[in-house]
């Protein structure tokens, strides 16, 4: 398969453009502000306890409240993105729903496990344990994590690109309407959440805490847009870069063999020299 | 600042698997633009063929 | 045209459950699995019979849904064999009978499964059955959506050279729901905690349905070419 393309250089060999720089830009300044507000600015959760007069709460352990709870937000925003595309993969067929579901897909999965990876290290200083099983958001966090990494492994297996997307499809839309299924039933499963019990009830979320948590959710919003830009521009370039590879080993396929040995060869010319 | 521990390690695997992947897409962009001819590299120029 | 999807589905189940007669693969494989789960269990939690009895639905049910993948990876393999798959699909079978009528296969192998286990639970694991009706109505409800989803998923992963490493990681994570209920039901219906198990097994018949629309009107999708 010829890799050499007389492509011009310079222009569009990389998925980023001159927006897709300021977005990146705007991103990175973002997130050093965030920085700044939820480690500097903002306060400690220390509370006086009315009785014995001693300090409880959160401490600084609070400071994970401004990256797992934008996490969250922009999982779910992925893979809302993501059962959109879906179902716009089983009705309008185009590539383009295909390789949105699919990047929606792997983005929201990474910000998924991250969710479940910050919110256990948050959970540890706070109530003291790693894990909890019956804890409903956590229930139902992991199980949308585990659904979607079968998709994804789905996904890496190269098959005929229409099946493909279509099986995908189905899977990313099974997943969505099981939630809900899954929610209730853990929720019924286990009266006492730790995620109700403590944590964003007992917070006073106002002020600072309250703008920075807001910062955010933008901060997320704006890695979650340059992560889709670039991912989905990388998703198409692997759809082209196939049908391109399809259609050089045609053409160079036609070049080796002339029209007329084609004919000759299924006995529809007359040979050279044959004379009638 | 109490929990140094936990906060360096959530906001850090959080920056740091982002960073991560963030690069390798950079990277495998940059790859499989060289492989594809320049009218097809994006969407916005070439739509794709339907039915797919 | 309801009446004709029936009929073939029936045509399809009933082909599907002679296969299943003549090859004996489910009962000399998957059903000897099954109890070897069971007794696995009992070897790693030490059996002692009071931790048995107290685990027994839980443990009941993971062994179904390990022994149902094998199901359910079985009649995905009925029709690869021999391009029968493009005979049935050119056959005019509508897509949504050729599902029901491979789920309810599926369904009765299941529950031949529950039906072996509960023989299990009831002699290795020493239980007592508290209330039969809510065993019997959780188990036939639990099976709908276990077909369902399996033989969804099942057909999903057909034709890929990985369908028996793929199935469990795309099916379970979807039957955790199931997993619970039913879990739950057999708690109340064993005698094992105090759950109202018929709400339950109504959360389970709400799973069932959604699983079994969700299968009919997606197979379509993934069938067609």
């Amino acid at each position: 398969m010829a890799t050499t393309t007389d492509a011009g250089l310079g222009e569009r060999d990389t998925t980023g453009s001159p927006r897709s720089r300021l977005l990146g830009i705007a991103t990175l300044t973002a997130v050093a502000i965030l920085g700044v507000l939820a480690f500097v600015l903002t306060e400690a959760d220390v509370r006086i306890h009315p009785e014995t007069g001693e300090e409880f709460g959160q401490f600084d352990a609070v400071r994970m409240l401004y990256v797992h709870v934008p996490l969250v937000v922009v999982t779910y925003l992925a893979y809302g993105i993501c059962a959109v595309a879906s179902v716009g993969v089983l009705v309008k067929r185009t590539p383009w729903w295909d390789v949105t579901a699919h990047t929606a897909a792997e983005i929201g999965t990474i910000f998924c496990g991250l969710v479940l990876v910050t919110g256990s290290i948050w959970g540890r200083p706070v109530w003291n344990t790693w894990w909890e099983w019956g804890d409903v958001r956590l229930m139902t966090t992991l199980v949308l994590f585990l659904m979607f990494t079968g998709y994804l492994a789905l996904r890496r297996i190269t098959d005929d690109p229409r099946r493909q997307a279509r099986r995908a499809a189905v899977v990313a839309l099974v997943a969505v309407l099981d939630i809900p299924l899954v929610n209730r039933s853990v929720e019924w499963w286990e009266n006492r959440t730790l995620h109700q019990r403590s944590t964003l009830g007992e917070l006073k979320i106002e002020d600072l805490t309250l703008f920075t948590l807001f910062f955010g959710f933008v901060t997320a919003g704006l890695v979650l847009a340059w992560l889709f830009l670039h991912r989905f521009r990388v998703g198409w370039l692997e759809r082209a870069a196939i049908d391109h590879g399809v259609a050089t080993a045609i053409v160079e396929r036609q070049s080796e063999t002339s029209g007329a040995e084609v004919r000759r060869s299924v006995g529809e010319e007359p040979e050279e020299g044959f004379v009638p | 600042m109490t929990h140094v521990g936990y906060l360096v390690a959530g906001w850090g695997i959080v920056v740091g698997v982002l960073s991560v992947y963030a690069v390798r897409l950079a990277r495998r962009g940059r790859a499989l633009s060289s492989l594809v001819p320049n009218p097809h590299r994006r969407w916005l120029e070439d739509r794709g063929v339907d039915g797919a | 045209m309801i009446g004709r999807t029936v009929r073939d589905a029936w045509l399809v189940a009933c082909r599907d459950l002679r296969i299943e007669a003549r090859s004996r693969v489910v009962l000399d494989q998957v059903v000897p699995f099954s109890i070897l789960v069971l007794v696995l269990f009992g070897f790693a939690l030490d059996a002692d019979n009071r931790t048995l009895r107290t685990f027994a639905p839980g443990l009941f049910w993971v062994a179904v849904l390990l022994s149902a993948l094998l199901a359910v990876q079985r009649s995905a393999t009925l029709d690869r064999a021999d391009g029968t798959d493009t005979a049935l699909r050119m056959s005019g079978l509508s897509p949504a009978s050729l599902f029901l009528g491979r789920a309810s296969a599926v369904y009765v192998q299941v529950v031949a499964l529950q039906v072996v286990l509960v023989g299990g639970l009831l002699i290795l694991y020493g239980v007592d059955v508290e209330d039969p009706l809510l065993l019997v109505v959780a188990g036939l409800v639990a099976g709908v959506a276990v077909a369902a989803a399996g033989t969804l998923y099942g057909a999903l992963a057909s034709g890929l050279g990985v369908r028996e490493t793929l199935l469990p990681i795309l099916l379970l994570p979807v039957l955790a729901p199931v997993l619970i209920g039913a879990t739950r039901a057999f708690d109340d219906a064993l005698g094992a905690a105090a759950v109202d198990g018929w709400a339950w097994t109504g959360l389970l018949s709400l799973a069932a349905l959604i699983l079994t629309v969700v299968g009919v009107s997606a197979h379509g999708a993934l069938v067609e070419d």
